[in-house]
């Protein structure tokens, strides 16, 4: 099995195409590290507008911490598309290329190409997650130092003590794996029906944008199936990132507020990506290698 | 006749007018107790614990430094960290408010306070550059400490400032001071959090609620007239 999963990552790195997604992130992160780093006082004097009204913040609100929390708000809706690009044509890819018919060819089964497939296009991911993590985080505690993560949200402020931070950060990417790998196991599947590449890259894309817009509307209908959908789930990596008070009012220094929930996504999460590879393993095993 | 009623009528209004005010003007004496012993204090630096409580600010307990300089020199600062501090109104202590010496003492009556029978007095500034418009001090008239402060400002509202007494009740320093502020709402649009998402309901309900917040600080130890640090006030 090792020696297919092998095949399969050194056929993923060989691609030039494999770093665009690297790139981009790096792109992106650099051009608003940059922007913040020139003019974040300005963005953070418009952020805490309101509170200014009525106290006065005293340290260093825009540190690495922060930074990297925007960064992952804006990055973690975007990144399953990059990781679409390469998942969504491991079967796809080799059937357009006429590849796929040696590979079933070869003593190791159906099954067990789909998985090492699975698990290359899974180790792609992470590493673009890992690529991700040490861009947002580390290089911004790096750059911009750290402080008190002073996080605002909608309707309140959570204040949370520098020390406490960092294992939320742990936490949070081991959840943001479980949606990527949601998106890469999507985009497996679309990949098993098809026998070009384009149809499914454009039709995962189309899924995530689709089933994201349905997540976020606040309509009642909708509320019906927000619970049953990936793209309601993936979000949830912000919980750790909200903390319990007391009934004083005083937050409870490594404290997550509301457990089940991510625990309820992780499960959500988890039973997409085996429902998933399932329906792939199932759709190629049945599959007429036609080119 | 006629010019020597004028003459007195001259008198009386000099004497209202000028030395009369001088005597309003005067503080009260028992202002003056009260100031005496806050003289004994040129600077200190105290360790304490700060307690955040504003409805829509999930923040816990943290430790912070507080440094005075006579006059009315003071900062609170967080050991590490981000301290949130009503705006304008923890400066306006007891010392920032009485060693100015430029205000008007205007005798309030007495009032029952957690059981305590304390002195009313009303301090209006004379000087109109100062910040503060008008404050209200309970003072214990026997040992000429002040338990509770309602100062009015003129940019950053109105606050009250309540005091319990320790081990450094001698210099008049406080062992905890509450301080309690009207808080304004907070609202961020979804679009620039980005947080569309279901947010704690509680703390939304909290928020919209309570709008008065109170910082708390509890002094564990004060160090008095050893000098402050260069470059900290």
């Amino acid at each position: 099995m090792w020696s297919l999963i092998s095949v399969e990552l050194y056929k993923i790195f060989r691609r030039p195409r494999t770093y665009i997604a690297f790139g981009a992130i790096a792109a992106l992160i650099v051009v608003i590290q940059l922007g913040l780093k020139i003019d974040g006082d300005a963005y953070a004097g418009f952020l805490m507008k309101d509170i200014n009204d009525t106290l006065t913040v005293d340290g260093k609100v825009l540190n690495g911490y922060l930074i990297c929390y925007i960064l992952l708000q804006l990055l973690l809706v975007h990144v399953p598309l990059l990781v679409a690009l390469i998942a969504a044509d491991m079967i796809s890819g080799e059937a357009n290329l006429g590849t796929l018919r040696l590979l079933f060819t070869t003593p190791f089964s159906r099954t067990q190409w789909v998985l090492a497939k699975f698990i290359a296009a899974s180790v792609y991911t992470i590493l673009l997650l890992i690529w991700l993590a040490f861009l947002a985080l580390f290089v911004s505690m790096w750059i911009f130092g750290t402080d008190d993560l002073f996080l605002m949200k909608s309707n309140y402020v959570v204040l949370i003590e520098q020390q406490d931070v960092l294992w939320r950060y742990v936490g949070a990417f081991v959840f943001a794996s479980f949606s990527l790998l949601t998106v890469t196991s999507l985009g497996f599947l679309m990949s098993s029906m098809a026998n070009n590449s384009i149809g499914p890259i454009v039709g995962t894309m189309s899924a995530i944008v689709f089933f994201t817009i349905l997540s976020t509307l606040n309509i009642p209908l909708f509320s019906l199936v927000k619970p049953y959908l990936f793209t309601t789930h993936m979000n949830n990596w912000k919980e750790f990132f909200d903390i319990q008070v007391n009934g004083d009012n005083e937050a409870i220094t490594g404290s997550i507020l509301n457990i089940p929930k991510i625990k309820t996504s992780l499960i959500v999460l988890a039973l997409h990506i085996i429902l998933f590879v399932s329906a792939s393993i199932f759709i190629v095993k049945k599959k007429d290698i036609l080119s | 006749m006629k010019k020597l009623s004028t003459v007195f009528l001259f008198v009386f209004l000099f004497v209202f007018l000028f030395i009369g005010n001088s005597v309003f003007a005067q503080t009260d004496p028992l202002i003056e107790k009260v100031s005496q012993k806050l003289a004994l204090v040129n600077d200190y630096v105290a360790e304490g614990t700060m307690k955040t409580d504003v409805a829509f600010i999930k923040a816990s307990l943290g430790k912070v430094k507080v440094y005075f300089k006579k006059p009315n020199l003071l900062k609170v600062k967080k050991d590490g960290g981000i301290s949130l501090l009503p705006r304008g109104g923890v400066s306006l202590t007891i010392n920032t408010l009485l060693n100015t010496k430029q205000y008007t003492a205007i005798p309030g009556g007495t009032q029952v306070l957690n059981g305590k029978t304390l002195t009313v007095i009303k301090l209006i500034p004379n000087d109109d550059n100062l910040d503060w418009v008008i404050s209200t001090l309970w003072i214990d008239p026997v040992e000429a400490l002040v338990y509770k402060t309602a100062t009015t400002t003129k940019e950053s509202g109105s606050y009250e400032i309540s005091m319990q007494y320790g081990a450094y009740a001698k210099y008049g320093l406080a062992s905890k001071i509450v301080f309690s502020f009207n808080t304004k709402d907070y609202k961020l649009p979804n679009g620039i959090t980005l947080e569309f998402g279901d947010e704690d309901p509680s703390a939304k309900q909290k928020a919209l609620k309570n709008k008065k917040g109170t910082i708390e600080i509890t002094y564990h130890n004060y160090t008095i007239n050893k000098g402050i640090p260069a470059g900290i006030l």
